[in-house]
């Protein structure tokens, strides 16, 4: 941490000083645009005179637009407001519940306007067919980060991910250690998939696990879809769309999603489990991306900073969620081990899908996944 | 003032009316009939082609069921709940009641209609809860409420109101003096029902039951709300072709699943026009 503050010290006051010079040259009236212009084209912090001329840009922004972000998903709401403190800037959330997709159709809808969103945050498959919309930007911390979850060029970079996990109410029912318990009679009417798996991705991933559990793998997803077949038919699944509010009253006793939601939910409700089913370990990391017609780049390059910079990361593991820089930031120290250690176990080796295997996945899906729902 | 202009002027007055039908209904109609026809900003038949497909065909079929089913379940009990009103003092406050009742209770729909029905037979919903301690029996079983069924349930809901406000002017309409006519003339009471007042008032009776169907077929925020686990009935299926973070560029499709619907809400709207006529020439 301290070693990035002085770097970044000594690359602020040699770029403040070409800056003044720039400014000597330019002509005075142009300057307000030419800020705005250059942080949109700004692929680094560097690009704009360091870190502290990103704050000071972004602070001249006052605002900052996010939309789809629960508070509850990752620590989102601890991360807003650390945000909005640190750098007093206010953050607008738009549809915290909103979908991946309505972020795309919210920046189009909204584009030009002071109203667009200026940084998304997308599952795999909408964030790979859009990279059109995104401006490609290098966080400080980009080299920390591997290869696997960033674009060469900072287009999109993984921002944090999770296994896919069994929450359950341990008042309610019985102990669940592998996913073939959840057919049992004890959970008739109990078993809660959070939305719909042709349409979310936590959803879809919890087919994916289904199937891994069920002789299935990451190119065929028909296991999974079985399993929630046989599951309807004992009267297990529960079509309800579980949330925080449900799981708190009862509603939904056993929940398939993320581990990081999960695993948030222990915090209200002590005697909420979560599991990894061993053996079917399905991994999935969000891609975190800034919108190239952002309406605040400067603050949108700065929400990027924050969240790949230590402090944000360990925002995340306070959410539950597995920060992308988590290996790097444990040998260095930075990591917060207590936070990472209350993470669910993951025993076996982890399933995460390609692109070309969520597609096919998701074509078999959408023709077979009315079977289940009817 | 010339002629031509005092001849223009009362239209002048529609202008409004006919901007916001222009905004907000002929301009979107055009645009659902057109994006129906492209795919990737070309002219396609593909998404067109796509509605023969098995799983648009059943949520289509699935539409068509839960709208006959909650119109005919609401025409029925509206009518007869109508029937009752009508029978009581004009200005009486059974009328009153009623009747603003069901005015407002028709506009009963969307988030509030659906967090209303699963506070009262959702998991831990109050009659649910009660089923569970006082008669032991298990009234929310595998979440039908979140279903077809429980749709069918909920639609009727506002249905049976509906029908009450648009048929109670038909019988309203019916006159005393036929009845005394028929009477006089020995009719019994079968007879009158059968011959005068039942051919009389059948067709303002189907007319509304195919407004209800319409109602029913077009309502979404209701079902949004209550049915997150597939999508059962094609406002639902277009919902997920638009937001789908799954399966992807599927927009287009969405709008010929929207034009798909607007076909069926003109054939049934047709129809009622068609009963709305023949129901008017009698009860003036």
């Amino acid at each position: 941490m301290k070693r990035t503050t002085r770097n970044a010290a000594l690359v602020i006051s040699v770029v403040a000083i070409s800056l003044g010079a720039a400014a000597c040259g330019g002509p005075p009236d142009k300057k307000d645009s030419d800020s705005t212009t250059k942080a949109a084209s700004a692929t680094s912090a560097k690009d704009l005179g360091g870190m502290k001329a990103l704050v000071e840009a972004a602070q001249k922004e006052g605002e900052l637009n996010v939309i789809a972000l629960p508070p509850t998903w990752a620590n989102y709401g601890e991360i807003i407001k650390a945000f909005g403190k640190k750098y007093d800037i206010k953050v607008n959330s738009a549809q915290p519940d909103a979908a991946s997709q309505d972020e795309i159709n919210a920046a189009n809808t909204l584009k030009g306007t002071k109203r667009a969103p200026d940084v998304f945050d997308l599952g795999q498959s909408v964030a790979l067919a859009n990279t059109k919309m995104f401006a490609p930007y290098k966080v400080a911390t980009f080299d920390s980060i591997p290869e696997e979850f960033k674009d060469a060029n900072g287009t999109w970079v993984n921002d944090y991910g999770g296994y896919m996990s069994i929450g359950f109410d341990t008042k309610k029912v019985p102990e669940v250690t592998s996913l073939n318990d959840l057919l049992g009679a004890k959970y008739k009417g109990k078993v809660a998939l959070n939305g719909d798996p042709t349409q979310a991705g936590a959803a879809f991933s919890g087919v994916v696990m289904a199937s891994v559990a069920n002789g299935g793998s990451a190119d065929d997803i028909a296991p999974g879809v079985n399993f929630f077949q046989k599951l309807k038919k004992a009267g297990n699944f529960l079509p309800v769309d579980p949330t925080p509010a449900t799981i708190e009253s009862g509603q939904t006793p056993v929940v398939i999603d993320w581990d990081y939601t999960n695993a948030a939910e222990t915090a209200k409700l002590p005697s909420w489990k979560v599991v990894v089913p061993e053996g079917a370990a399905v991994g999935g990391y969000y891609y975190q991306a800034i919108n190239k017609d952002a309406p605040h780049p400067a603050a949108a390059r700065l929400w990027q900073e924050f969240l790949y910079s230590d402090e944000g990361q360990n925002l995340f593991l306070g959410g539950g969620a597995r920060p992308v820089r988590a290996d790097a930031m444990k040998s260095d120290g930075t990591l917060d081990e207590a936070l990472f250690g209350k993470l669910p176990e993951v025993k076996g080796a982890p399933v995460l899908l390609t692109e070309a295997q969520t597609k096919t996945a998701a074509d078999y899906l959408s023709k077979n996944w009315s079977k289940v729902a009817g | 003032m010339s002629r031509g202009v005092r001849r223009l002027a009362p239209a002048l007055g529609l202008v409004p009316f006919f901007g916001y039908l222009t905004i907000f209904l002929i301009i979107p109609t055009i645009a659902v009939v057109v994006g129906a026809f492209v795919e990737k900003d070309q002219a396609s038949l593909s998404n067109i082609k796509a509605l023969g497909d098995n799983v648009v065909l059943r949520t289509l079929w699935h539409s068509i069921v839960l709208s006959a089913e909650s119109a005919i379940i609401g025409a029925v009990l509206g009518a007869l709940l109508a029937y009752a009103v009508v029978t009581g003092k004009p200005d009486g406050l059974l009328r009153r009641t009623v009747t603003s009742a069901c005015g407002v209770l028709a506009q009963f729909g969307g988030v509030t209609l659906a967090f209303a029905f699963i506070a009262t037979l959702g998991f831990s919903g109050v009659v649910t809860e009660a089923g569970r301690d006082v008669f032991g029996i298990d009234l929310f079983g595998s979440g039908w409420l979140f279903g077809l069924k429980g749709l069918t349930l909920v639609y009727t809901y506002f249905q049976i109101p509906l029908m009450v406000i648009v048929f109670l002017p038909s019988l309203d309409g019916m006159r005393v003096q036929w009845r005394e006519a028929a009477e006089s003339l020995g009719a019994t009471t079968w007879q009158f029902w059968r011959y005068v007042a039942g051919p009389l008032l059948l067709p303002a009776f189907l007319g509304s039951t195919l407004l209800l169907f319409a109602n029913a077929f077009a309502a979404y925020a209701t079902a949004a709300a209550l049915v997150s686990q597939g999508s059962p009935i094609l406002p639902l299926l277009i919902r997920n072709a638009l937001t789908s973070e799954i399966v992807l560029g599927q927009s287009h499709l969405a709008f010929a699943l929207a034009l798909d619907m607007i076909v069926v809400v003109v054939i049934v709207m047709t129809l009622y026009a068609l009963l709305l006529r023949r129901t008017s020439r009698w009860l003036r």
